[in-house]
């Protein structure tokens, strides 16, 4: 079969496209798990989608391709366009259209009446080969019922179909809250397949610290919340993200963490086999197929609620030990932000004064050692630094030693 | 299902192909003008053959469509309910959508299904009258490319007025806030739309009468030393910048980011949050940056 810009399966151009924007740094040569021309193929998709975005540069390993996006100045995440290229047969365009236009009129009309109507009154314009068996129409009428174009009802031993929606939805007084959160949302993906209906959407809103890559895994993220909503387990198929092996678990799952700032999100479940909660990285997971109802979901949500009350963020170290972290910091004239960026930024911990120009933060969490990026961010400030985890101190005194030392110093410097 | 052709870029080129035929000003050129403007860039290969070769039978040989309607699709069950999950966010009072037809809809999710973490506690009031109040002048402002008077209060505490032309409002999910951009004749400004305790559109402007101001942008060169999973931890955690990496080692690369000026300090401590795994090679006031806070924590034992 020849190339076509449109793919059938999602999974292959997630990956391209994450390495693409993610990295950037390989050449077509280090793509080795894949065969060079399905590299070729995929560059090419993206490129046809993605064109404005994509760069190149050519040195001595060949020609590497990135994804370079600026994602303060863009309107549109851009990435939203390899979920409207999907691939489709010719009856299903022809279909879509003529069954739609069939049941324009509000009317309710059977499986016959449509099959006879297309035949007669659209199929009949063309002399060619091109036909539409009964069997194509049933099941696309059942395919458009299932996704809410369409709605059946009995009438005698007959379902009629009519199509949903008889009142017009009024999508325009929605432009401004689709603009937003088709960029804001999780999956703001299905804002963006409504902005495409609107005759002229609008252009008011930028956004910062946005992370597109996450859209991405729209499709995965939709199966889970569906999964959530009816309380069902799911079994999972995660790849190990450094072994590059894939491995599943059966969970309940409860809740997305999204991590604003640093792009990821997790899905947290629980997991049955280890009888405790999980988390896994959605990018990670390529597929989660649902199970039965779980009745003990109230439980697990229980248990989740205490649970999180001592996570800093997604990790819970080993055996949900609490780790005890005081941090002292120390703030200068006109520098009243520090206790205010404290205050903001403690999550489940405490702030104390004591006195105009000193505080101490304080937090019990499951792992202390995943606080220590957001620490690393008052150095200059902190005055004291104790953990009940002593590798926790270690690793920050080490890590500044090594810094001072990267910029030309040397010693100790935190007590 | 999310991924569905029903949503593609070509099931909505040819609605658009077909309503213009319907009108009968479809041309050859403005069939491909309209693949052109609406899908990628290779559709122009595909879409125009199918329709006119009736592997799509969809146009007759004079352009006449088959269909009798404009085309339309209803809104598909999966479109209501990400929907109704958006009624129940405390930011769609900013925007007061007409929430008809949603009734009977089962939400996509509950609010409460996402925990955003890490995001600071402080952010905007959107529950409060007045700001949303003032947030819906604002975008109506924009929309209308209308003047605005505000009064605001500045980084000092001190009440502040200025009439300008807002262009933007820049929302940050990390903040949760939104901030309003605007330009007067002699500046940009940004605003923090929480800051603001007055609020009135004046006179349409002519947009032309105004620049949009370019952002003063720098480039960031760093090295980043490619342990405890730096490389992938950096790397997204940079991903929204416009940026370059190049491989120089096996555990050694070289990332160039370009950044807004007036956000140095906040890239600064986002730098220094990842320890020695980032080096900074340049701007040398970017590293001096990075020296005097070390220096000073060196000071504070």
């Amino acid at each position: 079969m020849g190339y076509s810009e449109l793919i059938k399966n999602f999974e292959r151009i997630r990956d391209y496209m994450r390495e693409f924007y993610v990295y950037g740094f390989k050449s077509r040569e280090e793509y080795s798990a894949k065969s060079a021309r399905s590299y070729d193929n995929e560059r090419r998709r993206i490129e046809s989608w993605l064109g404005g975005y994509m760069a190149f540069r050519q040195n001595a390993a060949g020609k590497n391709v990135f994804l370079s996006v600026d994602s303060r100045s863009i309107p549109r995440n851009p990435l939203h366009k390899a979920f409207k290229a999907r691939s489709f047969t010719s009856k299903d365009i022809t279909l879509h259209f003529y069954i739609l236009d069939i049941l324009a009129e509000g009317n309710a009309l059977s499986f016959r009446e449509i099959a006879d109507r297309i035949n007669d009154e659209y199929l009949s314009h063309f002399s060619g080969a091109f036909s539409l068996d009964e069997s194509t129409i049933r099941k696309k009428l059942k395919e458009y019922e299932s996704l809410g174009l369409l709605q059946s009802e009995k009438s005698g031993r007959e379902v009629l179909y009519r199509r949903t929606g008889r009142e017009k939805f009024p999508l325009e007084s929605w432009a401004d809250a689709l603009e937003f959160y088709a960029e804001e949302d999780p999956v703001g993906v299905i804002g963006s397949y409504l902005l495409d209906k609107l005759e002229d959407p609008p252009d008011s809103f930028r956004f910062k610290h946005h992370y597109i890559l996450h859209a991405l895994d729209s499709d995965i993220l939709c199966q889970l919340l569906e999964a959530i909503g009816q309380r069902r387990s799911v079994e999972l198929t995660v790849r190990n993200l450094r072994s590059g092996f894939d491995y599943r678990r059966t969970v309940c799952p409860l809740k997305i963490y999204i991590s604003t700032q640093t792009g990821r999100q997790y899905l947290l479940g629980y997991y049955y086999r280890g009888r405790r909660m999980a988390f896994f990285r959605l990018d990670a997971i390529k597929k989660a197929v649902p199970g039965s109802e779980d009745l003990d979901y109230n439980i697990h949500m229980e248990h989740q609620s205490g649970f999180a009350r001592h996570l800093w963020g997604v990790s819970t170290g080993a055996g949900y030990r609490l780790d005890h972290l005081e941090m002292t910091v120390h703030f200068g004239p006109g520098e009243a932000h520090i206790p205010r960026r404290l205050e903001r930024e403690k999550r489940h911990g405490s702030v104390e004064m004591l006195d105009g120009h000193t505080c101490r933060f304080t937090a019990d969490v499951y792992d202390a050692s995943e606080m220590l990026p957001w620490l690393r961010t008052f150095i200059g400030r902190i005055v004291e630094l104790k953990c009940s985890d002593q590798s926790v101190t270690d690793t920050f005194r080490e890590d500044l030693r090594r810094m001072r030392a990267m910029y030309g110093g040397d010693g100790d410097a935190v007590q | 299902m999310l991924f569905s052709e029903i949503y593609g870029s070509y099931f909505n080129v040819v609605a658009a192909v077909l309503a213009e035929a319907a009108e009968g000003c479809l041309t050859d050129a403005r069939l491909t003008g309209l693949v052109r403007e609406k899908a990628f860039a290779e559709s122009v290969l595909s879409i125009p053959a199918a329709l006119k070769s009736g592997e799509w039978p969809l146009l007759g040989e004079g352009f006449e469509p088959v269909i009798r309607h404009r085309p339309d699709m209803p809104l598909t069950s999966l479109q209501k309910r990400w929907l109704k999950a958006l009624l129940l966010d405390p930011r769609i009072a900013l925007f007061a959508p007409d929430a008809a037809g949603l009734e009977d809809v089962t939400p996509l999710y509950q609010p409460d299904t996402f925990v955003r973490f890490d995001q600071y506690a402080d952010g905007d009031p959107y529950e409060d009258e007045r700001y949303i109040g003032r947030f819906r002048t604002v975008l109506q402002a924009i929309r209308e490319k209308r003047l605005l008077r505000l009064g605001f209060y500045g980084r000092t505490g001190s009440r502040r007025s200025v009439t300008c032309a807002p262009y933007r409002l820049e929302y940050s999910a990390k903040d949760d806030k939104f901030r309003l951009l605007a330009v007067d004749r002699r500046q940009r400004h940004t605003i923090n739309l929480a800051r603001t305790y007055d609020c009135e559109a004046l006179e349409a402007y002519d947009p032309g009468s105004f620049r949009l101001p370019q952002r003063q942008l720098r480039e960031l060169v760093l090295l980043l030393h490619d342990e405890r999973n730096a490389l992938e931890r950096v790397l997204l955690h940079f991903s929204h910048y416009e940026k370059e990496t190049q491989k120089l080692d096996d555990r050694l690369y070289q990332v160039r980011l370009r950044y807004d000026r007036e956000d140095e300090i906040e890239l600064l401590i986002r730098v220094l949050s990842f320890g020695p795994v980032l080096e900074v090679k340049s701007p040398a006031g970017f590293i001096a940056l990075v020296k005097a806070r070390i220096d000073l924590q060196f000071q504070q034992q």
